[in-house]
């Protein structure tokens, strides 16, 4: 059996944060994407441009870099904020900006601009003759979203999303460098101390491995009941 | 230039002639390492992708393996374990090998390599995949055999297909370079990280950073824009 050298329970928690930090980040993602989409197909020019800017700047920036500078900028800016509310009005306010929000925040907006892009696309693809009729039942705008946009865009848009996912899953891992102690921050001050690198780090390989490997399955089964009811060709 | 940059420059502590070195040092770095490890990597997957498409799952089998394991894992962990692992390989020390592997730069191109080699494999397979029965058919009536046929028909058709996809696995990598000053590279970041912690001035070291990497995705970006309307020219609409 595998000897963890008592460092078994500390990489437990530690995949516990990954998965958590996973999740969160989703959440956070999904949401920015609708809401980057919808202002992407609007007819408002400044939405539009705003959420273009987000899309480019995002894809041209490297994830580490924006991690880093959320999380050391985001303490400056919170003690900047802190100095001028105290001498403004001297109460006493302040936080500490810790690595798991910061990574939540990162990998949320980073994957945010991808969602943005792939339910773009899968807005596209609903039928324009789907909405027209929505509007001839007198549906609002806002039912006509959730009724009839939001499940059939949901189709077209899971392939992506489930790629997305995956890459995300994977962009969890380095949280670990601004100091979350997640599965892999523990299984590296493991290897350290009992200088055995492959003996903590191929363990926590397969973790990751089984964690993509399952939502590959998920997102298949999701993906072939997202689909009953349409004729496939070919 | 105008005065109002002059006048700034010569203010600020943080831009001066020894930092804006630092950044160009790491810069180098950085393209080194991207370079180096797509190149290498592009030469390893050709073969690996053909090696993919054999039907002998013997044959086959094992690169699927090697790209399952590279693709389902983050390049930080085989980073990691290449990085602190050659070390402890027994005997190591000794050999010539040490004198290469323990500088950091080489472990990272070898992680980088393997990495971006598993997912240009994948990407070449699905062009090979792809390619239309009807050339393979056509080449097979002149009597090509099966290595002129590869050669001369389905790579370059391949090479095609998978130009879009490449693209976006060489800016891919640009980015997943910038862990490289994890294991004490000065990288972009590196040197960025380096500043940081000299000034306490986050927004300076990695909003500049930042630009950096910014202008030189736009730059691959438009390059591939061009590669991609030369290689397609003959798909392009008439009248387009």
């Amino acid at each position: 059996m595998l000897d963890l050298k008592g460092y078994g329970p500390a990489l437990m928690d530690g995949a516990i944060v990954t998965i958590e930090l996973a999740f969160l980040s989703l959440a956070l993602s999904v949401a920015l994407g609708l809401i980057g989409a919808s202002a992407k197909l609007s007819q408002s020019r400044v939405a539009k441009g705003i959420a273009t800017t987000y899309t480019t700047l995002i894809r041209g920036v490297p994830d580490l870099v924006m991690m880093l500078l959320f999380y050391y900028g985001g303490q400056v800016a919170v003690n900047m904020l802190s100095d001028y509310i105290w001498e403004a009005y001297e109460i006493d306010f302040f936080f500490q900006f810790d690595p798991f929000i910061s990574g939540v925040v990162t990998i949320g907006l980073i994957f945010g601009a991808y969602m943005t892009e792939t339910f773009r696309g899968a807005f596209l693809a609903v039928e324009t003759g789907q909405i027209e009729a929505a509007r001839a039942y007198g549906f609002t705008r806002f039912h006509t979203f959730r009724r009839i946009m939001l499940p059939q865009m949901l189709r077209h848009a899971l392939p992506g999303l489930g790629n997305n996912w995956q890459v995300l899953l994977k962009t969890t891992a380095l949280v670990s460098i601004i100091g979350l102690t997640d599965m892999v921050r523990v299984a590296e001050e493991a290897a350290k101390a009992e200088r055995m690198p492959f003996h903590f780090f191929i363990p926590v390989a397969f973790v990751y491995l089984a964690l993509t490997a399952g939502s590959e399955l998920f997102i298949k089964w999701l993906d072939k009941r997202a689909n009953v009811g349409v004729v496939q060709g070919s | 230039m105008p005065d109002f940059i002059a006048e700034w420059l010569n203010q600020n502590e943080i831009f001066t002639a020894m930092t804006i070195m630092e950044y160009w040092d790491g810069m180098v770095t950085t393209l080194h390492l991207v370079f180096l490890s797509l190149v290498i990597g592009l030469l390893v997957a050709v073969p690996l992708a053909i090696l993919r498409t054999v039907r002998n799952p013997f044959v086959s089998g094992p690169v699927w393996l090697y790209t399952y394991l590279f693709r389902g894992t983050p390049l930080l962990i085989q980073l990691y374990i290449i990085y602190y692992g050659l070390a402890q390989i027994e005997g190591i020390q000794e050999t010539f090998w040490w004198e290469i592997f323990r500088e950091p730069f080489y472990p990272a191109l070898l992680a980088f390599t393997l990495n971006t080699a598993a997912y240009t494999t994948e990407i070449i397979r699905g062009a090979i995949v792809s390619t239309p029965n009807g050339e393979i058919e056509a080449a097979k009536a002149y009597g090509m055999n099966w290595f002129m046929r590869m050669r001369r028909i389905v790579l370059p058709s391949a090479a095609r297909r998978a130009v879009q996809a490449y693209s976006n696995e060489v800016i891919f990598m640009l980015h997943a370079s910038a862990i490289a000053s994890v294991v004490t590279i000065v990288d972009l970041t590196g040197a960025a990280r380096n500043i940081y912690s000299r000034f306490y001035a986050p927004f300076d070291a990695f909003i500049f950073v930042a630009l950096c990497y910014m202008a030189l995705t736009f730059i691959l970006v438009f390059a591939f824009r061009k590669l991609e309307n030369h290689l397609l020219k003959h798909q392009r609409p008439v009248n387009g």
